[in-house]
Order: C-alpha cells, then structure tokens, then sequence
C-alpha cells in the first residue's frame, strides 16, 4: 500500500522520464562531443601546422548531390568533395581580409583541346588527369563525366539545372524537344509558347547529348556554338563527376551515407550530423594530397545569426557569412567584416501589364525616384553597388574575363544618385514623367502597394522606397508583406503591383541575367513582354559569333531597361563574411563560392 | 478497463486518420508549392519533379495512396528539406534530441514548479508568496524565446569573459543546461501556479481539517493528504503538454542549435515539404492522443474514486 501512494506522488515526474527511456536508446547518432569539431583548433600554434577548421556557411543543406543541388551552401561542399574537368584555384591576391580570389585552373582535366568546326560547332577534347582517383581508390574515368553529365539532363533525375550545359550538342533537343512536324529545335521562348498553347514536343533521348568518353582518359564534348564561358560551365557543380555504380545502387539514398558519398574532390565527407554538422577529412587518394590544408573541415550547420556570431567571437567557428543586422556597421568600422563582390543584382520589378505599371513612364519615374544611395549607405550597409543597369557588375563582356565588364560596355541607364544634385535632376525628370503619363494631379495616381517577403531587411527597403516616392513623387505607396512561399507564388501570379525582387547569377554571362524576360518565361515576374526583346534573346542564343552575341544581348538589356523600364534596379549585391585574420589561402569566387581545401592557419 | 483502453486505442486511430485528412487538405490549399524558389525552375524540371513525388495527381488519389503507405507506416520522403530522406529517419534521428531536452526541461519544471506551487499555498499572503508570484507572472509572460536569446548572449560568449557554456550543441551535458532551463521555464511557472490554486483548495477540504484534527504533522497533512488531489489539474495540464515539449521547441533549438525535431514542424510549412508537414504532424497527433489517454489512465491511480468505465468516463 505505501509502495502505491509513493508511486502516485512520482508518477506526474515520472512520466517524462519513462518515456525518454523508451525513445532515448534508438540507434541515432547524438552529435558527440568530436574532437573533429574545432573547438580547440589543435597545433594552429605552429605556422603552417596541422590544423582544423571550422566554418558556417548556412544550416543543413537540400542535398548535396552534386546534379540535383542548386543552392550556394551546397554547392560549396560538393566542390570540396567532387572536383570536376575545370576548378577554381588561388590567385594568391587578397580581396577582403585574408581571402584571395579564385581563377579558373584545370581541374581533373590535364589538358584540353579546342577545335572550331565548319559547321558552326565547337568540339572540346579534354585529356583527364593520370593520377585520379575516387575516394574509395577506384580510378576517375572520362566514363563518369558522360554518366554524370547525361544523368544531369535525364528528365527522371528532376534537376533544377538540368539545361545548365545547354550549350552542349542536343542538349536543347533533350531539354526543351522538337517540334514533332518539322523536327525544330525548340528553344527556351518557343518551350513556354508550346507549354501555354499545349502543343506537343517530342524530346530526344538523354543519351544524345554529345558527350563521349573516347576512351577512359579522353572525354570529347561537342558544342552546338561557340560558348565562350563553356570552361566555366565544365567546373559548375551540377557538371561534377559521379559514379554510376553508387548511384545505381542507391539512387536516392547514396549522399546519406558517409560510407557512399564517394567523391573525387580534394576531401571526403565522414559524418553528417544532420543540422549540427558536416565534417570532411582529406582525401588520401587526391592527386594532391600533400598540399592539402586543415585535417578536417567542419561545416557547423546554423539557423541563427547570434549563435553564429558568438561562435565566431569564442573561436569555435573561423568562418562565417552571416550576422545579425544590427551588429554590421560596428563589426565593419571595427575591421571585423570584410565585404567581396556577389553577382547578383536586387531590384523591384513592376508589374507590367497591369495600370499604373503599365505605361513606361510611370515605371521610369519610379525608378529614378530611388534614393540607391541612400539604401545603401543607410538601410544595408554592406558595401552594396547603386545600381544603374539590370545585368550586375563584375559579368564579363565578349572578351570574358580579359576585357572590359558587360556593365561598363553597356553603360549607365540612368545617373546613380551620388550625389544630391544628381538625385535632384532625376526627380526632377521623374516629376516630368509622372506629368506626361496623365498624373499632373498626383491625387489622381492610385494607391499602389510595394510587396515584399517577410523580413526585417526587406522591410526596411520597403520603407526607405516609401518615403522616396512619397517625398520625391508625391505618391502614396502601401506596404504589404507575406510568408516567403506565399509570395512566390503571387509575384509569379503577376498579383502584385511592385513587388521585391533579387537575383544572384549561376554562371559568369549576362544571358544569366536576360533569359529569364522572355515573354511567358518562368521567372518573368514582372509579365514582360516584348517581341523585340523575345527575338533579341533568340538571336544571342543561336548566333555562335561571340561579338554578335554580346551585341544581342546588350540590345535585349537596352529594350527592358533603356526603353521600356520594365525592372527598377537598387543595387548589386555583395557577400559579408569573418574569417579569422590568422587563416589564410582560403578563396573566392563572385558567384558566392568559398573554398578552404588548402587554407592554412598561424 | 481494458474494454475501455481498446475502445480509447480506436478512437485514438480514427483521430489520428482524420487529423492526416484535414491536414492533407490544408496543406494543399495554402499557395505556393514546394518548388517554388527565387529561380522557379523550368516548366520541364517542374513537371519532371511532380512526376517524381507524384504531385501530378489529383489531391484525392495522393491522399489514398498516401494513407496506403502510412498503414504500412511508410511516411514517405523529404521533398525539398532534405531531400529524398525517409520521412521516418527525420522522425527517428530529431526527436530523441528534442526528447531529451524537453524530458530535462519538464522533470525540472515539475520537480520545481510542485513544491514551490505547495510552498506558495502554504505560505499565502506573505512575503514567500509574493516572491514566488512575481516569478511566475514574469515565467509565463516571457516567451521562450526572449529566455532563449538572454540567455545564449549572457552565458554564451555574446558577453566578452562570460562565456560559460557551449554555444553550438554538442551533447555534452553543458550543453544541455540552457537550452533545459529555457524549455522548462514556462512549464515550471505554469505547474507552480496550477498547484498553488489547486493546493488552496485542498487545504480547505474538511478531509484536511480532519487529518489536522488528527494531529498529523504538517508535512504530511500537505504532501501525503493535499498535494494528492492537487496533483489533478497539473496531470492534465502534463498530458498534451509532454507531448509538444519533447517534441521539440522551435525557438530554444534555433537559437542553441539543437538537431531538434522542433524545427521541422515550423520550416516544412514555410518550404512546402508535402511528406514532412504530413509525418510531423501525424506524429505529434498520435503523441497528443497517446498522452491524454496516459492521463485518464493516471487520474484513476491518484485518485482511485475516478470511474473510468462508467459516465465519468
């Protein structure tokens, strides 16, 4: 009996207990406390020495196979795990802090070889390197970059960047398909027309495409034109080798497991706490092993920016590209922070078929009401570019890399207000328009809505654009925000009337930037849609001159921004980060990738 | 009682059946979709993707087929999160963590907020009874995420020298400590009011009077005679309570960064991963079911005079 009354009264804490029993012993791996981690980075004493890194580059990723991932965060660790034809290697020059830019070096290709055929295609010969091998010690075959490369394209492996090679041969045919009458290659405008009409394609078989692995050294890659960044695209991270034999085996499951996420990149994954961590080691089986840096790199996975930051300051993590908003400007005049280039370009788009939007000079007047300077120096802090074109700064133009930025030849669309006068001068022309468009009486110009996704710096953009518009046009502009899939789904709808917009470019080509205005296009938010610009977009896409190309494609910018002000750009992006000062040779490209492989501390 | 338990287990089922239902509903009625994203792909990877996680079909025939594979509790996979991850190693690997943290949050909010809830009675009007009151006003106005946030930038470095504990979880027992007192602090601040109320009222029961009459000491008369029937209301506060707290707190897992299985609940809506929202929240449904008939079951053995088979039910 006393046995039974102690039991009721322990019963109500017992409860809890009881039950942690039942689910506590299962097989999950608990993140343990692992020396891995880098709390302590051992030896980073000894210049040079032995050491581990830990960085923070976003929480738990979608995936990281290299063909279905298409976030930054992933695409970074598949580049430290996998190492395609072409990489990014170190320039050794400093860009912010102690991190240097990156330059495009041969990767597991030890040469390649170009030929231009008479018909307008371009035949790409690349010789694979000796001494590669995979993680479990099995040599890299040209045979893995046909299989990988094919499977990219296959349509059952549903990849986001399926068509990210669309330059090479057939590639198109596989992607968009073929009129079945006339057997014309569909391209990407033709793809939406068909859809919207539902007309029928016929697609070609993903083996087509013409990549062929002549023997297990040689991979030849025939391109339908001459695409001047095609060595960039052979170092993209869908275009990472994988082996068939593992996926085959597992299609869905081989990246879960340590044990099959086989790769032949600079480190190999041995543990994956799920949201806590990603740890790699180096790659015995790495041609250059020798160099490698840290023992180990660890990718602590992280939601919250002060967490980050605390980590950052107590030396638990070295890296991190996230932090609290309230803390930039001290951390930057402090030197803490350290600003690079992003190609990326954030813009409000209008909605441009619906009134007041719909007449260019309303739109233009909007946009030269913009304050970019102000929203940059005052609202983000970060060092961003105003910005006075759509396609962002840091694109390369026909010479690529060597010559001039598409943005310079394109030249300004407007006046960047950098100063008063010039702001001036341009509400004094936005005034005008606003005039000419019907709205001398600017009570007659209708209460318009900014839409925004929830968040406290959109917001704050979205306020500071209020004010201008209201202090520098006389409108009133309403402010409505929604959950982020929400208002993805109504800036695609069109159900908007300005509405935020950003994009951050795959790939170093302005066509990054353009396709996506084709009348009809997947991502054409602001329902564009111009003939002219639709044929613009068609002639850079079949023409294989790269001069005649570019001229294209700065016709097509200067038809959506120049004439019909379709996009009103605030500025270009750019990436914070810390790195711990003692931590050098880790680098850097614009598109957002940061590399650790041979980083050294001390 | 044991008629009665297997009427309760079927119509915990059918509760479960129709929460998945309504739930399959909504979810596919809020706009958006789980592919949506800054760069919408291509209308030929879209219709690739849908093919893949059979999105193509009709709401309906997803739904038979989905509760096809939930009776052979095949929860599906992540479609977007992590994806193509079973749904059940989601289950499986998140929430033994969050379980933990909760379990340690409600034991100590329990073994805490109890006796101060009895102390408080027992002392009303007094000074010891304001103090306590004080505390609990603030347990239960602060939200755990103020808890949480004070406390990672107090003890986890955000103040230079005060960096006590780890600020990344790492499952040593360091790291537990704040993220527990976090979690539990509201609990702890709930039961102790809750067993305040009820514990008054006993004490004026004449069963009460009676013991004191018998010249018990107080001790006993409060914790053998009063706490019993005043443990009533806090057993049902416990019930779906155990249930969301081991699940996981959103917040507390966010901001120590627990591999909790709390986030999934909040960021499988914002992405739209059909098969998570739907495994989380079966799991929670049928977790909430299971502990209200663990509930029922315990009312009857602290206080035995509950009928649980007849009327009273």
């Amino acid at each position: 009996m006393e046995k039974k009354k102690l039991l009721s009264l322990a019963l109500a804490g017992a409860m809890s207990v009881t039950l942690l029993a039942g689910c506590g012993g299962g097989t999950t791996p608990n993140p343990a406390p692992s020396d891995a981690g880098g709390t302590t980075p051992n030896g980073g004493d000894t210049p040079g020495g032995a050491f581990n890194l830990s960085v923070c580059i976003a929480s738990e990723p979608q995936t990281i196979d290299p063909a279905l991932n298409s976030s930054v965060d992933g695409a970074i660790m598949t580049q430290h795990v996998f190492e395609g034809l072409m990489k990014w290697g170190d320039t050794g020059s400093a860009i912010g802090g102690t991190l240097n830019s990156a330059e495009l070096v041969n990767g597991q290709a030890a040469s390649y070889e170009k030929t231009n055929n008479s018909d307008g295609t371009v035949t790409y010969t690349f010789t694979l390197r000796d001494d590669i091998k995979w993680s479990d010690g099995q040599p890299v075959t040209a045979g893995d970059f046909e299989y990988a490369w094919k499977r990219l394209v296959t349509p059952a492996t549903a990849a986001d960047y399926a068509n990210m090679a669309s330059m090479i041969l057939n590639c198109d045919a596989i992607y968009y398909g073929r009129d079945p009458g006339t057997q014309e290659v569909l391209t990407a405008v033709d793809a939406e027309a068909y859809a919207a009409e539902g007309k029928e394609v016929a697609y070609d078989d993903p083996s087509t495409l013409a990549v062929t692995a002549k023997d297990d050294k040689t991979l030849e890659v025939i391109l339908s034109y001459d695409c001047p960044y095609f060595l960039e695209i052979a170092a993209f991270p869908s275009m990472l080798p994988v082996r068939k034999d593992i996926i085959e085996a597992n299609p869905d499951g081989w990246t879960h497991d340590p044990a099959s996420y086989i790769g032949n990149g600079a480190y190999k994954m041995t543990t994956w706490d799920h949201n806590s961590q990603i740890i790699m080691e180096k790659n015995p089986e790495y041609y250059d092993y020798a160099n490698l840096g840290p023992e180990t790199i660890t990718f602590k996975l992280m939601d919250d920016q002060n967490a980050m930051l605390n980590a950052y300051n107590s030396d638990e993590l070295q890296f991190i590209n996230d932090m609290p908003v309230d803390e930039i400007p001290t951390l930057l005049s402090d030197g803490k922070m350290d600003i690079v280039d992003y190609i990326g370009t954030y813009y409000v788009c209008y909605q441009t078929q619906k009134a007041p939007f719909d007449d260019w000079r309303v739109r233009k007047a909007f946009t030269l009401a913009i304050d970019s300077k102000y929203i940059v120096e005052k609202v983000t802090q970060s060092g961003e570019v105003p910005a006075t074109g759509f396609v962002a700064a840091g694109i390369y133009d026909a010479e690529g890399s060597a010559g001039a930025d598409f943005r310079t030849v394109g030249g300004d669309y407007w006046n960047a207000p950098l100063d008063d006068a010039t702001y001036q001068a341009n509400l004094e022309e936005a005034n005008k328009l606003l005039d000419e468009a019907g709205y001398e009486d600017r009570s007659t110009f209708p209460v318009v809505t900014y839409l925004y996704n929830t968040s406290d710096n959109h917001k704050a953009i979205g306020e500071a654009l209020q004010s201008q518009w209201k202090n520098g046009l006389g409108v009133e502009v309403k402010l409505e925000n929604q959950d982020w899939s929400v208002f993805l789904q109504t800036r695609k709808d069109g159900d908007y009337e300005i509405a935020r917009n950003g994009w951050i470019s795959d790939y170093n080509d302005p066509m990054a930037f353009l396709d996506m205005w084709v009348t009809g296009g997947g991502n054409n938010d602001a329902q564009y849609s111009n003939p002219e610009y639709d044929a613009a977009i068609r002639e850079a896409n079949s023409t294989s001159d790269p001069a005649a190309r570019m001229a294209a494609m700065h016709k097509a910018e200067d038809l959506i921004m120049g004439q019909d002000w379709a996009l009103g750009p605030i500025y270009f992006y750019t990436q914070k980060f810390m790195l711990k000062s003692d931590v050098h040779n880790a680098f850097y490209t614009p598109l957002g990738y940061y590399f650790f492989m041979y980083a050294t501390r001390g | 009682m044991a008629k009665y338990v297997v009427k309760r287990v079927l119509m915990a089922l059918l509760t479960v059946l129709v929460v998945a239902c309504i739930t399959f509903f909504l979810m596919n009625a809020i706009p958006g979709n789980p592919w949506l994203s800054d760069k919408t792909p291509s209308p030929q990877v879209l219709e690739n993707l849908n093919r893949k996680y059979g999105l193509d079909q009709p709401v309906h025939i997803q739904l038979v087929k989905y509760l096809g594979n939930l009776s052979r509790l095949d929860l599906g996979v992540s479609i977007k999160m992590q994806k193509n991850y079973p749904v059940i190693n989601i289950i499986k690997e998140m929430f033994p963590v969050s379980a933990k943290i909760g379990g340690f949050a409600l034991l100590w909010a329990i073994l805490v907020g109890v006796p101060l809830g009895c102390v408080a009675a027992y002392n009303r009007g007094n000074a010891v009874d304001s103090v306590l009151r004080v505390i609990c006003t603030v347990g239960i106005s602060l939200p755990s995420f103020v808890v949480a946030a004070l406390l990672s930038f107090l003890f986890c470095g955000g103040l230079p020298n005060m960096k006590i504990f780890p600020t990344m979880f790492d499952g040593t027992w360091q790291s537990y400590i704040l993220p527990c007192f976090a979690l539990g602090f509201y609990p702890m601040c709930y039961i102790s009011r809750q067993s305040r109320a009820a514990m008054l009222d006993a004490i004026n029961q004449e069963y009460i009077k009676t013991a004191r009459a018998k010249g018990l000491r107080t001790g006993k008369v409060i914790f053998k005679h009063a706490l019993r029937n005043a443990l009533i209301p806090v057993i049902t506060y416990l019930g779906p309570q155990v249930a969301f707290t081991l699940s996981g707190g959103f917040v507390v897992e966010k901001v120590f960064n627990i591999p909790g299985l709390g986030r999934y609940f909040v960021q499988s809506i914002q992405n739209r991963d059909y098969p998570v929202i739907m495994g989380t929240t079966i799991f929670l449904a049928t977790f909430i079911v299971m502990m209200n008939l663990v509930v029922d079951l315990l009312y009857k053995v602290v206080d035995p005079r509950i009928n649980l088979t007849k009327g009273g039910k």
